[in-house]
Order: C-alpha cells, then structure tokens, then sequence
C-alpha cells in the first residue's frame, strides 16, 4: 500500500503503521456537558448521550509533527484539543472492558483541532473534516505507559504553557471507550481511537505554534498559518 | 484505506465488454480482482481480468473502488424530509438550501454486493437507505460547482443502512447509528462517469423481498452534486477514491432477518444485500437484552 500519509508518525511496533482511520471520542470530558447546563435536557437534545459521540478524523484530517495547519481567512482562532490517542494493536470486535488494554498497540499525541462550534446536535462536518486538522504526534508501544488514564497533558503556545491537564476523570477511560466503541463498530490494526479533548482548552491563532505534551510519549509541534482569502 | 489507485476502472472498454466499461473488484481463488460484466450489465457472469469466467456466486463481491473517505448527506430529498419531521428536534424546512447535513463513515462499515449485513436483536427500526454514490476520481480543493463534475470519477450503488432507535442528539446521526459493521453497502459495479450523462436523471428504487418500498429520483435532491463538490471543497480536499453518498427519498421500512434487500439505480445497477440476526455472528440472540 503506497504510504498516503508520510508526515505521519511510524510506529516501532506492530502493526508498524497507521491505517489512516481515525475517530474521536466527542463530549468525554464531563465538564463539557456540564457547561451547558440544562441545556442538556431541553431541544434539540433532550437527554445526556448515552452511548459514546463519536467523529470521524477523515483522511485529509491527518498531518504529522512539524505539519503547518491552515487556518481560514476569517476565522481568528481555532479550537485546540491536546488529547491521547490510541492505536488499536489487534482486530478489535465486542472488546472487554477488563484487559481492554491488551488490545492497544501504543499511545500517541493528538491535537484534535475544530472551528468554533455553535451546536453539538449535528455532525461538524465543516468546523472539525478541515485539511490538517487532526495533527498526530509521537507514538510510544503501550508496554511504556503504566497507566493511560492517568498521564499529565500540556499545550503551549509560541513555547509557554497556556494549559494544563490530564487524560483521567474523562466520561469513558479508554478501556471503557474502546470496548463501547467496539460493542458496533469493529477497529483493526493501526486504526487511531481519541480520547478526547477537554473542556477548557485555549485557542490558538494563526502564526502560533502549539506544542502539546504527553507525559512519557512526547511533543507533538504544529505551526498555524492563515490561508488567503 | 488505499488511495488513489481508486480509479481501478479501465480508461477504455475491451472488446469483450464493449457495451459497457463497468467494473466490479470481487474475490475469487485466493485472490482479488478486476472484473467485468459478460451479458451487458448483468452480474450473473464475470469476466476476470485474467481471462476467467465465472458465475455470480461463486465470488465474493467487494466494494467496488478502493473507498477513501466516506461522506453522507441526511436529507437531501424533500419527501424524506417530510417524512421524517416528526421525530426531528429541530425544525428542517423542505425545499430550502440550508446548509447540507453531512455526516462521515468509516471503511470498517463496507460491505459489497450479496453481502449479511446484522440486525441486531430488540431493535425496532433497521431502515436501508439507497443512495446515488459517486466516485471522486480527482483531488479537489476549492473547485467551483462549474467545473466539479470533471473531478466524478463514477457512479455505484449505495445502502446506507440506520438503526433509529439507536438516534441520539448528539452530532446527530451519530455513529452508532450509521457505522455500524456491515452498514454501508456499495456495489455491484463501478460505473464510469462517462456512461452517465445526467446523474439528476436517476430513477431508484429499493425492492425488499421483491416488493417495491421506495421509489424516487435523483432529480429530486436537494443538494446536487456539483453543489456538494464545491461545498466540500471549499474547506476540505476531496481525493481520489473519496465517496459522496447523496441521500434517500422517502419510503424507509423496517427490515427482518431474513430479508432481501435489493438497492436499484437504473443505469448503476442493481446492489443485494441480506439482514441475518445475531446468532450468525456469535451473539446471544436475547430479544430481553440491550441491544447493542
């Protein structure tokens, strides 16, 4: 298969490559839900997601560490979203929470980057399926990472922390995740799952560089640049 | 995800084929290949690209092109429109050029043609969905509804099935509903752009154990492809082998197990696809339990 992403990163370990699917766990933080209050309850939502909101991070999502990112003419800012990634080691169907993790290969830094969204009741097809949108960093064999539920994250901006947090206290752990996710949708070998970024990440804006940050995995470096009108 | 190969089918018909350069990727022997229609546009026999024929059943079909991204539209048909309005929370004016309703899939979904696709057990509405796929056979980045039509590549068939009761309201239609294993069935054949003159001149139509459920025609959507095309390209880049699944009229009906469920596009072809139950795929089939 000819390589279609080659900023992506390589992987040390099996499966050896990315597939190129990635999808986003939306909504994991629970501080996004409860931001909106009771809004939660009234139109067009009506009632808390029960099952896990996914995105599709589509194929021209994708860029690797060092990638600039561009931002539309018009847009002052985009939504960072400093997160962990997992890559799936083995075909993943109906996976078991408990020993879930067996089924990851390795961890890697995301930045689950979007347009300001209005509304969490329809795909954001146009604010999140932009070009370079789902830069993909650093990976590291799981056999590094004693525990991916409780790593520190940062994300800094032209080189000073603006944020600090952390992959735990999310909705759905990732063995929860992925064994919901797979209870539907079957995951194969070098297919990314993302945690899912937080509640109160900061923007960034064209000319800034964000460096994200994963204890243990690494430094994931993306340059945003305006686009011409 | 395989890219840009996509475009696997042939530039020109072979003589052996000379009615129509339609072709189909199906495995057989061990091994995947090209292959084509001997009698016109009918899958009751193919001709391999290595000179074998061989009959319809003895292949496994696949989806036809090497699929990149997946994009869909909900209600891009007025009628469906209408047909759904009850159950949306917000209200969907027919008829108007709102923004499209996109939602994306993933290639673990895909199935071909005569393919099972699972109904799972205490679920009360499985619904197909036919849709006018189409190929994109050029990157696209910024192209103008004008010129998009040189970037289709071609047409196939597409079942774009949904579980409803899985609806939440949340990035809606959410993945559990439509990405489901099996639930994106394309096929029987690739067909090339060039034997497609008009595709807003489509009659289609689903068949379900040989009655006719659903009728429509692609003239009636509300996005049209060259609208699409330029919308999607203006913030992402369409690639070869991407995919635009344009949305169903109206007339979705439950499906069983055991159903046939045959998706038409007149010109496209006719695309099978067979509900099993949960027991075929090592689930307890519990009608009491959560239905996953």
């Amino acid at each position: 298969m000819p390589l279609l992403f080659p900023h992506l990163p390589r992987l040390a370990m099996a499966p050896w490559r990315l597939s190129g699917v990635v999808y986003s766990a939306l909504l994991n933080d629970p501080r996004q839900l409860a931001a909106l209050g009771d809004a939660v309850h009234q139109p067009p939502y009506k009632a808390p997601p029960l099952h896990p909101v996914l995105a599709v991070r589509p194929r021209n999502t994708l860029a690797g560490d060092g990638d600039a990112i561009g931002v539309p003419a018009g847009a002052d800012a985009v939504c960072t979203g400093p997160g962990l990634g997992l890559v799936i080691g083995r075909t993943a169907c109906r996976v078991p929470q408990a020993g879930a993790l067996a089924w990851v290969a390795g961890y890697l830094v995301a930045n689950d980057l979007h347009l300001p969204i209005s509304s969490h009741y329809r795909p954001a097809v146009r604010q999140m399926a932009r070009d370079g949108f789902c830069p993909l960093g650093p990976v590291v064999p799981g056999s590094k990472v004693a525990d991916p539920d409780a790593l520190a994250i940062s994300l800094a901006l032209d080189g000073a922390v603006v944020w600090r947090g952390h992959s735990g206290g999310r909705v759905r752990s990732v063995a929860q995740l992925l064994s919901a996710v797979t209870e539907w949708m079957t995951l194969q070998p070098g297919d990314v799952l993302l945690l899912g970024s937080s509640a109160d990440t900061p923007p960034a804006r064209p000319g800034q560089v964000m460096a994200v940050a994963i204890d243990g995995i690494g430094t994931l470096h993306n340059t945003l640049v305006a686009e011409a009108a | 995800m395989t890219p840009a190969r996509t475009t696997t089918a042939p530039t020109a018909p072979t003589a052996r084929t000379a009615r129509t350069a339609r072709t189909a990727r199906v495995a057989y022997s061990g091994a995947i290949h090209t292959a084509s229609p001997i009698d016109g546009d009918s899958t009751a026999r193919l001709r391999l690209a290595d000179g074998r024929s061989v009959a319809e059943a003895d292949v496994v079909w696949l989806p036809p092109f090497d699929v990149g991204t997946i994009i869909a539209l909900g209600l891009n048909y007025a009628d469906h429109v209408k047909e759904l309005a009850k159950e949306l929370t917000l209200p969907s004016t027919p008829g108007t050029h709102d923004e499209p309703l996109l939602f994306l899939k993933g290639p673990g979904s895909l199935v071909g043609h005569q393919a099972a696709t699972r109904r799972p057990a205490g679920v009360a509405f499985m619904h197909y969905e036919c849709e006018l796929a189409v190929v994109i056979g050029r990157p696209a980045r910024g192209v103008r509804a004008a010129d998009a039509m040189a970037h289709v590549a071609g047409y196939t068939v597409c079942n774009d099935y949904a579980v409803r009761d899985h609806l939440e309201n949340w990035y809606r239609p959410n993945l559990r509903v439509k990405n489901r294993d099996g639930g994106t069935v394309l096929g029987p054949w690739f067909v090339p752009a060039a034997e497609v003159p008009d595709p807003h001149a489509l009659q289609l139509r689903t068949r379900v154990n040989g009655r006719t459920t659903q009728q429509g025609s692609t003239a009636q959507m509300i996005h049209r492809v060259p609208a699409l095309i330029e919308y999607l390209s203006s913030f992402m880049t369409l690639q070869p082998g991407d995919v635009l699944l344009t949305g169903t009229p109206d007339g979705v009906v439950n499906v069983n197990e055991g159903d046939e469920v045959v998706c038409e596009i007149d010109g496209i072809g006719s695309l099978v696809n067979h509900i099993v139950g949960d027991t075929v795929f090592g689930r307890q089939d519990n009608p009491c339990a959560s239905s996953t």
